[in-house]
């Protein structure tokens, strides 16, 4: 049986959602956007869990007021609608041209469709609403990461300022917030001028924030477009730095990977494209984007052949293998329901098929009891003793065999 | 702009990419008007959806068709109403019906296909699919032994690629399928696919798709084609429907041989 896993990620998640409880000011400030999603106003009735294969009995003790969110922010016709559907609604960039300004903050709750458990909050941009009535409290403590839009095919000086006001506001009502720069639409940008762009943007934000003494805040940037993975891989980044389990995937997958004589694995949010975590070697972004086309073609297929009845989300039991001529094979399996293992391997290491299926079977075991974990924070003795990885202890070795 | 294309192992397709500048439509008509339009299979004309000028493009259209009329009467007309994406999504059938038919009446007396498509979808692949299957040649026998595969190895249903373009030329499905869109999309997931391959200079060989209630299989098939299997028996173990088709690629082979033979010396299409 599986031994639990490093307690100290437990008593983050505890940390971390530990939010303040403020006093909810009245509700006609915050209305929900009625728009293209989820109409979030009042507590969602059903379990929103944290997606395993025993997510109906799996109820969080988190009400809709602390989930945790990410912000997006940025002035207006940044771009940050459009991030957000292309990311988590599967938009196609091109359609984005379509959308209209967005007016009223719009609370997208992904987590119906999306092993990640946040709320995304599009904050209008034409709406400078530091200075209104707004319940900053409310809104920045309950916030996991701030991610900051500034539109890098215009003048960022305008942008740079609001980004200092936001940081430092949103800093004094929660230091825990992480905050992350997306320098985006550098789609039209030559390489060399991307890297400048970045070089440029980060000395004055880091400047700025020096000489008004916060020196303790740190930003972290990050190129974007939506015409390409960029925005995916940012994305994947931010919401890595909110999952407390990280760890314990990371190693989990490490684990796997050599065992398996795999070369690269990644956990993907099915929908979204974000990958959750990955073993310890670099990140190749030409992998990951082969990795997320190799997703779409199995969605694609799944919807066009594959049950009515359910969405076209993962199925049960999806597997996928694509065969290239440089002798790499591509296989995708299920792990839980939004949740897919890709792995990158080599046609030799193929043959040994049988002990990576059961590797992974072992794998998936151990990440449903990862996550499993978390209900055990409601009981009240709640600290469970610490113990070593060894969870996987058993994973066959496919290079003795 | 001229460029010789080669489908299927032996069918040679001379597509003419004309300019349409008016400059040079002005010299199709008049100077080159019988080398253009002489011994022509197909004519594929392609309109902008946004352009402000329908009335010369209807024009130049027309003087196309008298041209075609005179020297290649038999020649099998599509327009393309192109750039589709620039249209309101719930705007596009209304628009392409409207041109649809202004189009029909313009031709006669002679008879044209009009598909609406964009780049940016599978629309293309649905009129190139379907010029291509008035090119083929034998596309009737294909289908015939198609069946009889999908019969023996109880698929739902075949599809046959052909493999430069991965245009879906023949097909047999012996369970029906609400999607009647699904060809082009299917070429369009693949097509989009193996750009992404060629990104990291590489290309795929096979692939398998599966889940509890279906599994798609694509191989390559004989030295021209790709075949797509779906099976919805998923108890069938995928290693037994990937020797069907193996033994299967000789007997397709030997048809595609054939039929070479038929054809003698390489007919060549003028497109």
């Amino acid at each position: 049986m599986f031994k639990l896993v490093n307690m100290k990620y437990i008593l983050t998640i505890k940390d971390f959602f530990n939010v303040q409880n403020h006093k909810q000011k009245s509700s006609k400030q915050m209305e929900s956007h009625e728009g293209f999603g989820v109409s979030v106003g009042s507590m969602p009735k059903a379990a929103f869990s944290y997606h395993g294969e025993d997510d109906d009995q799996i109820a969080t003790v988190l009400s809709s007021d602390v989930k945790p969110r990410i912000l997006l922010m940025g002035l207006r016709r940044s771009g940050k609608s459009s991030i957000q559907k292309v990311v988590f609604h599967k938009m196609s960039p091109n359609e984005t041209l379509f959308l209209e300004s967005t007016a009223k903050i719009f609370k997208d709750d992904v987590s119906n469709n999306s092993f990640i458990n946040f709320q995304i909050w599009d904050i209008p941009g034409q709406v400078d609403f530091l200075d209104t009535n707004f319940d900053l409290d409310m809104i920045f403590g309950g916030t996991g990461a701030l991610i900051f839009v500034v539109d890098a095919q215009d003048e960022y000086i305008d942008a740079l300022t609001c980004l200092h006001q936001t940081v430092s506001k949103a800093y004094r009502v929660n230091p825990q917030i992480r905050f992350e720069i997306f320098i985006h639409k550098v789609d039209g940008l030559s390489d060399d001028h991307k890297i400048e762009t970045q070089r440029d943007i980060s000395q004055r934000a880091n400047e700025e924030l020096h000489e008004a003494g916060l020196t303790d805040l740190h930003l972290s940037f990050y190129l974007t477009s939506i015409y390409d993975h960029s925005i995916f891989e940012a994305f994947s980044k931010v919401v890595q730095k909110l999952i407390p389990q990280l760890s314990t995937l990371e190693n989990l997958l490490s684990s796997y990977v050599q065992n398996s004589m795999v070369e690269k694995a990644f956990l993907f949010d099915v929908v979204s494209k974000i990958y959750i975590a990955t073993d310890g070697s670099a990140v190749d972004m030409q992998s990951y984007e082969l990795c997320c086309e190799m997703i779409d073609v199995m969605i694609d297929m799944t919807c066009i052949y594959g049950d009515d009845e359910s969405e076209c989300a993962c199925e049960q039991d999806s597997t996928c293998i694509i065969r290239l001529n440089n002798s790499s094979i591509l296989y995708l399996r299920e792990i839980t329901r939004f949740l897919v293992l890709v792995c990158i391997l080599r046609d030799e290491a193929f043959t040994k098929r049988g002990i990576i299926d059961y590797n992974i079977l072992c794998l998936q075991k151990a990440i449903h009891s990862v996550f499993d974990v978390r209900t055990k924070l409601n009981k009240p003795n709640g600290v469970l003793p610490v113990e070593g990885m060894n969870s996987i202890g058993h994973l066959a070795n496919s290079t003795n065999a | 702009m001229k460029k010789k294309v080669l489908l299927m192992g032996n069918l040679v397709l001379n597509l003419w990419d004309c300019g349409g500048q008016e400059a040079f439509m002005e010299n199709y008509f008049a100077s080159q008007r019988d080398n253009i339009f002489r011994n022509v299979e197909v004519l594929i004309y392609v309109f902008d959806v946004e352009s402000r000028e329908l009335e010369k493009d209807m024009h130049y259209y027309q003087t196309c068709l008298e041209a075609i009329l005179q020297n290649s009467p038999s020649a099998k007309i599509f327009c393309l109403i192109h750039k589709m994406d620039l249209v309101q999504e719930d705007q596009r059938d209304i628009v392409f019906r409207d041109r649809e038919d202004d189009l029909v009446r313009l031709s006669k007396p002679l008879q044209c296909a009009c598909f609406k498509t964009s780049i940016w979808d599978e629309t293309l692949y649905k009129a190139w699919s379907s010029i291509m299957y008035q090119l083929i040649p034998n596309v009737q026998e294909l289908e015939t032994n198609l069946a009889r595969f999908a019969e023996i190895i109880n698929a739902d249903e075949v599809l046959l690629f052909e493999k430069a373009t991965f245009l879906v030329i023949s097909h047999n499905e012996r369970r029906k399928h609400k999607d009647i869109h699904r060809f082009e999309k299917i070429s369009n997931i693949i097509k989009q696919f193996k750009l992404s391959c060629s990104k990291v200079a590489a290309s795929f060989q096979s692939m398998e798709v599966r889940n509890n209630c279906f599994a798609a299989f694509i191989e390559v098939f004989t030295s021209n084609t790709y075949v797509m299997v779906i099976m919805s028996d998923t108890s069938i173990p995928s290693e037994l429907t990937l020797i069907n088709i193996r033994n299967a690629r000789k007997h397709f082979e030997k048809l595609e041989k054939l039929d070479k033979n038929r054809l003698n010396a390489g007919r060549q299409w003028r497109v």
